[in-house]
Parts: structure tokens; C-alpha cells; sequence
């Protein structure tokens, strides 16, 4: 039947081509698919998986063998590429965006012998892990750092969408500036798009116009970075070191670091020990870190900041630390407890000090 | 002027053959050329021949993914040829195609936990008169203010995007999704049955195999169809003949939006099983190629699916196995169209050798 379907839906050239072996590849390498939502780039949400898997090649050399799919649509294709890296032999798929998650679902139950890896998800299975990391550690930090420099006590943020991600990061920010600052404001603006450089570009304009000298985005480009630089106020990268697309005006960036992640999981796949599970590592895991402080920063926040690392690291520190007021006045948590992580993911509120209001449903 | 020794001389009649041939010679520079691209990137060409256009389909599972992806691509694009029959240019396919992804949503949401037999089916028309509703925008402006087509329906892709955006992040997102940007998974009687067990082709592929049949018996064989041929063909002819212009403007358009608005329906109650904001993967343009590549014909629209859902795929393909960059398949669809515009020059036009005598 298959056959005579083959025959029936393609060219009779395209039937004798058919017939020729595909490469076959030596059993002991471990193959290693990556769907990544983006093209790679040169900074970025993708950069930075490709970054983790560059690392994996050089950590396991000949023994694993690694491909990517880049630019995959977070729809219905996405199943087709993330099902043919498991039907093609491949052991471990990572799959880098959070539109995938219920794709690599139906997959991971149709290849129980594959490892299936989801980033930003919530789902989870007998061998369908997810994993994230805690972008708002980094964020606050950066929060510390914008407080002691900003004049104009206005800072700007281009944002991509209101889902609890993004909400935690802006108001980690907000919570770090104020914790140094408490006259700063920050105002939002969203782009309603995780990429898209005219439209950060002009969003950062306007909030630089409104009068922000600090500018910080959680959105894919370069963008923002390159109009704070141009408008000669200060700004923070995200995902990846923009230093390069605003060498005065960066003044250090979130970064997200998977390698030593996917490195553990390999290994583990290898040495047959992989259980999935849900990571949501930060500091403490190595999954974040700050770009490179640029030198307009005195030494002594420096230092500041330097403290904070060690704390979050030692994870005797985290960003939601009680009081957390939201801007309607409401306690959401009281002075000394610690947001849990369920509360965390559902997020949906700016906290004081920001001065945007969220989109109405 | 210095004579050039090529020149084109206009045919008496349009050439029967050259139309049919055109989309065959395009196929053919197109995989002409991919291979020289091939060749161009240090990759060996017959390896990516093979990835590209074998490898897709070798399998059961494969073939059954080719014609999950032409399934949308064959609706929308039989719905546009009969506009494009008619000189009615609906490029907003894609808009209406979201929008019959959000009409077909909105009734699986609706009657969320219905059993009943009825829901598909009332899905699938909630999703054609939302996409067709999309559509009578531009027919109306047209019709009404003389606004350029084009222009509308293009532009409203974007208004229906952020639409769809706005659904799924505000009244109908999943209040158990951790606020993301999703609707909840619909329920088994929301989900178009499958064809084959263990792929995910479903019926949608059924119901596109019967427009096509359904459009080859309009534009062929009804009077209405008839007319918007004349109307394409010979305008002036038409407005003799007293055929209403306007009427041809509505039911281009409707059509279109109709069909897009199925796609869109078979798009969510098929492999999404929710709706997103991710739902338009560019199907709605993909199809405009489609339905010239198909020659504005069912049978020709059909294997012009085909050969175009098997481009995405391929794309997919030599990503995977052979590392070559993500715009690959677009580099093929562009030259697709570009080396079939070229070659239907000669159904009207033949080529002369030699000096033309002076006019």
C-alpha cells in the first residue's frame, strides 16, 4: 500500500531516487536534535541555546553528534521536526521554546526511548523534562545597578508579553531599583512581539522621549540597546552580552547559560541515569549570570552587586523577599516570607514603583 | 537602437501548450537551480536532491505529513482561483484564515464538553463565515468606495493577527495555562477524526479533496462561474454582456474567505487541538503561489499543493540533515514563482532569433 501510494504522489524521477540509501551513521554516536523558535543570530534567546550546544560538542567531542532546526514555527510544523529527530535516531531533543510544549507531548509518548528536553514549559512526562531558568535573579540585579544610576529617576522597559515571565522580570527590576532608590519609576511598553527591531527600537525611543535614562528590554533584538546608545542613556542587555551593539550605553546584561545543564543531561543520557525533571535553576545552578560590568560602574555598587551574587548563589537571597506591594497598594506578600514558585508562575500584576498599567482583559 | 538578436513578438492567440507547460518548466529550473545553489554552499547536490525532495516522503508517515501540510495550502488556494479568475485579488488569505481559525474556536469553546456529532460540523461553518465575514470587508470597500482590494485585504492580515493575539491573551486564554498565551485543548468531539492511525491526518483532507471538486464544478460548469471567467478574461466583454461587476467582487472575495476560513478551521480542529497565536504559518500566502503554480485550475491546484507542502518539508530536511540555513525553503518557493512568471511570458509572447523587420 505504501508503495503504490509513493508511486501515486510522486514524480516516477523522484520513485527511482527513493530507492538510493540514505547515509548511515555509526551506532555508538549519540545524535542530538536542537528545534530552535529563531533564526541563531548573533545574540539572543537562540544564541544562547546554540552557545550550550557548541559547549556540548566540545565537552563529548566524537561521541555525540548534534543538529539543529532553526526558525521553527511554534505551530503544528514544529511536531513534524521535533517526531523526525526521534524517528531519525537521534536520543536527545531539546526543544528551546515554550510553543512546543504540547507537541513534544504527543511525540515523547510515541518514542518512549527518546529523551525529550522542553524549556519554559510546565509539562512533564516519563521522558519529557522541562527546564527553565530564574531570568528575574539577574533582572534584579540589574535593578540595583540602574538605581544608582539613573538621574532622571525614570527607567524604561521594552516588553514582548504580559504572561508571568515577563512580569516577574519587570518587577524584579523594579524591586532592585527601588531597593537602592525608592523615587524610581519604571514604565512598560509593549511590543506584543518576542522579535521584532523596528518596533523595540521605536518603543525605546519613546520611553527615552518620556524621559527614561535607563532602558531594559525583554525582548529578542539588539534594538533598544542600539537606541539607548544613540540617545547616549544607559542601557541593560537580555539573554545575551549586547556590550558590542552599545559599548557606553550597555551597562551589563541578563545571560542565560544552558550549557552545564545540557551537559549533566547528556551525560546522564549516556550513562543510562536520565530521569526527567522539572529545573528551574537560577544562580545557584549556573543557569544565570550578568554580562560584564561596564566601567561607568563605581566600585562600590560593584561591590553591592557582588554581594548579591554570592547570596543568590549561596541561596540565602531571592528577589521576592517580602514586602511585595502591587500598584493598587494590596500586600501580595507579607515583610520576610519568600515567594514560592507556584506563586511566582502566576504572576499578573506590576508591583509599586512601576508606573504603566498592565493591558485590561 | 541597436538591434538585439532575441527579441519577444506577440503571439495571435495565446499558446494552449505553453500554459500548461509553464508550471512544468518552472519546476524544472527551479530544481536546476536548487541544485547549482546546492553545489554554491559546498553541499553535494544530489545528496541534497535526495534530503530535500525523497526524504519527506519516504515513508507512510511521511507521505501522510505531505498531505497534512498541502490540506490548508489546496483550500485556500481554490477559494482564491476563483476570485483570481475573475480579476479579484484577495491576497488576505492568510487573515481569513485566522479568522476561521478564531469563528471555528470560538464554537469548540463555546460548547465546551459537547458530545454532539454536530460540533465539527458547526465548527467548520462558524470558521467559513468567519473567514468569509474577514473578506467582505474588502468586497464592500470595493464595491462601495472603489478602495483597492489588494491593499485591504492585506492589511487586515495584520488586524486579524492582532486579534487572535488579543483572544489569547485576554477573554479566552487557558485560566490553567500559567498565562500563556493559549486557549485550553479542545475536547475529543472538537478534534477532526483521523485518517490514518498513528499520523496526523484527519478528514480535513477529505473535505479539501471535495472542494476542489466543488470548485472545479463552479468554475466549470455553472453559469456563475462562467461569468467570472468572462469577467477575468475579457472585462469589457462581461459589462456587455451585462454580468453585474459588483456581484463578481462578492463572490470572488466571499469564496476566498470562505475557503481560507475552512483551512483555518481544519488548522486548530486538527494538529493544534487549540488555538494560539501561532496559528497562521503564512498558508494564506503560501497559497496565492499555489493557486497560479496550479494554473487557477482544481486538478493543477492539487499537485501544486503538493509540490509546495513538500518544499516546506524538504526545507525541514536539509535544516536537519545537511545544516543549510532556515530560508532555504523560501529561497525555493521565491524561485518558484519567479520561474514560473518568467515562463508564462511565452504564452503570450514567443521568442524571435534575429534582426525584427522594421515596423
Amino acid at each position: 500500500m505504501a508503495t503504490r501510494r509513493n508511486f501515486m504522489l510522486t514524480a516516477g524521477a523522484l520513485a527511482v531516487a527513493a530507492a538510493l540509501p540514505l547515509a548511515s551513521f555509526a551506532q555508538d554516536v549519540t545524535k542530538i536534535g536542537f528545534v530552535y523558535v529563531s533564526p541563531i543570530g548573533d545574540a539572543g534567546w537562540t544564541f544562547q541555546h546554540d552557545l550550550a550546544r557548541t559547549q556540548l560538542e566540545a565537552e563529548f567531542g566524537d561521541r555525540i553528534q548534534t543538529s539543529f532546526v532553526e526558525n521553527v514555527a511554534e505551530g503544528a510544523d514544529a511536531e513534524r521536526v521535533i517526531r523526525e529527530f526521534a524517528a531519525s535516531g537521534h536520543k536527545i531533543v531539546f526543544a528551546t521554546s515554550f510553543g512546543y510544549m504540547n507537541y513534544v507531548e504527543r511525540v515523547a509518548r510515541q518514542f518512549p526511548d527518546v529523551a525529550f528536553l522542553h524549556a519554559t514549559g510546565y509539562k512533564s512526562g516519563a521522558n519529557f523534562a522541562n527546564y527553565n531558568a530564574r531570568f528575574y535573579e539577574g533582572r534584579y540585579l540589574n535593578g540595583v545597578i540602574a538605581g544608582h544610576m539613573t538621574k532622571s529617576n525614570v527607567m524604561g522597559y521594552v516588553a514582548a508579553f504580559p504572561i508571568p515571565e515577563v512580569l516577574q522580570g519587570i518587577n524584579a527590576f523594579t524591586m532592585g531599583a527601588r531597593s537602592v532608590n525608592p523615587d524610581v519609576e519604571v514604565r512598560v511598553i509593549w511590543v506584543n512581539s518576542w522579535y521584532d527591531p523596528g518596533r523595540e527600537r521605536e518603543a525605546a525611543m519613546t520611553l527615552i522621549s518620556q524621559g527614561a535614562d535607563v532602558i531594559t528590554q525583554h525582548t529578542d533584538s539588539t534594538a533598544p540597546v542600539q537606541a539607548a546608545e544613540e540617545r547616549g542613556v544607559y542601557a541593560f542587555g537580555y539573554h545575551s552580552d549586547m556590550s558590542k551593539y552599545g559599548p557606553t550605553a550597555h551597562l551589563s546584561a541578563t545571560t542565560h547559560l544552558w550549557g552545564d545543564y545540557y551537559v549533566q543531561t547528556v551525560k546522564d543520557v549516556l550513562a543510562g541515569e536520565w530521569k526527567p525533571t522539572n529545573l528551574w535553576g537560577g544562580y545557584q545552578q549556573g543557569m544565570i549570570q550578568l554580562a560584564p560590568l561596564n566601567d561607568a560602574i563605581p566600585a562600590e555598587v560593584k561591590a553591592q552587586v557582588a554581594e548579591l551574587e554570592s547570596q543568590l548563589t549561596a541561596g540565602t537571597f531571592h528577589p521576592f523577599t517580602g514586602p511585595v506591594v502591587d500598584q493598587s497598594g494590596a500586600e501580595r506578600l507579607p515583610a520576610g516570607a519568600v515567594m514560592d514558585d507556584e506563586t511566582l508562575g502566576k504572576m499578573d500584576y506590576f508591583v509599586q514603583g512601576v508606573a504603566s498599567r498592565l493591558p485590561s482583559r | 537602437m541597436p538591434d538585439f538578436p532575441l527579441r519577444l513578438e506577440p503571439r495571435a492567440e495565446p499558446s494552449r501548450l505553453m500554459s500548461y507547460l509553464s508550471p512544468l518548466i518552472a519546476v524544472a529550473l527551479t530544481l536546476l537551480v536548487g541544485l547549482l545553489l546546492f553545489s554554491a554552499l559546498g553541499k553535494d547536490p544530489i545528496e541534497g536532491f535526495r534530503y530535500f525532495f525523497i526524504n519527506p516522503v519516504r515513508t507512510l508517515y511521511g507521505l501522510s505529513e505531505l498531505l497534512l501540510k498541502a490540506t490548508p495550502l489546496m483550500m485556500c488556494a481554490i477559494g482564491l482561483a476563483i476570485g483570481f479568475r475573475a480579476n479579484v485579488w484577495n491576497i488576505g488569505a492568510e487573515g481569513q484564515f485566522v479568522l476561521g481559525a478564531i469563528g471555528a474556536s470560538g464554537a469548540a469553546l463555546y460548547f465546551s464538553g459537547s458530545d454532539s456529532a454536530m460540533l465539527l460540523p458547526a465548527m467548520v461553518v462558524a470558521g467559513a463565515l468567519a473567514g468569509a465575514a474577514w473578506a467582505a470587508i474588502p468586497a464592500l470597500l470595493k464595491t462601495q468606495f472603489n478602495a483597492n482590494e489588494i491593499l485591504v485585504s492585506l492589511m487586515l492580515v495584520y488586524v486579524a493577527q492582532l486579534l487572535v493575539s488579543w483572544l489569547v491573551f485576554g477573554p479566552w486564554r487557558d485560566p490553567y495555562g500559567f498565562g500563556f498565551p493559549q486557549t485550553e485543548m479542545f475536547h475529543d468531539a472538537a478534534l477532526l477524526p483521523i485518517l490514518l492511525d498513528g499520523t496526523r491526518l484527519s478528514f480535513a483532507f477529505v473535505i479539501a479533496l471535495a472542494m476542489l471538486a466543488l470548485g472545479y464544478v463552479f468554475m466549470h460548469r455553472s453559469y456563475t462561474g462562467f461569468k467570472m471567467r468572462v469577467a477575468g478574461e475579457a472585462a469589457a466583454a462581461a459589462r456587455y454582456a451585462g454580468f453585474s461587476a459588483k456581484r463578481m467582487i462578492w463572490i470572488g472575495l466571499l469564496c476566498g474567505g470562505g475557503a481560507a476560513g475552512i483551512a483555518g478551521m481544519a488548522e486548530v480542529a486538527g494538529p493544534m487541538g487549540q488555538l494560539t497565536d501561532k496559528v497562521s504559518l503564512g498558508y494564506g500566502f503560501a497559497a496565492i503561489i499555489v493557486a497560479f503554480v496550479g494554473r487557477l485550475n482544481p486538478v493543477g491546484i492539487l499537485f501544486a499543493s503538493l509540490l509546495m507542502a513538500l518544499l516546506f518539508l524538504g526545507g525541514e530536511q536539509v535544516q536537519q540533515y545537511m545544516n543549510l540555513p532556515s530560508s532555504i525553503s523560501m529561497v525555493f518557493q521565491g524561485m518558484l514563482l519567479f520561474f514560473l512568471l518568467g515562463s508564462d511570458v511565452f504564452i503570450n509572447y514567443r521568442l524571435r532569433i534575429g534582426c525584427a523587420a522594421s515596423v
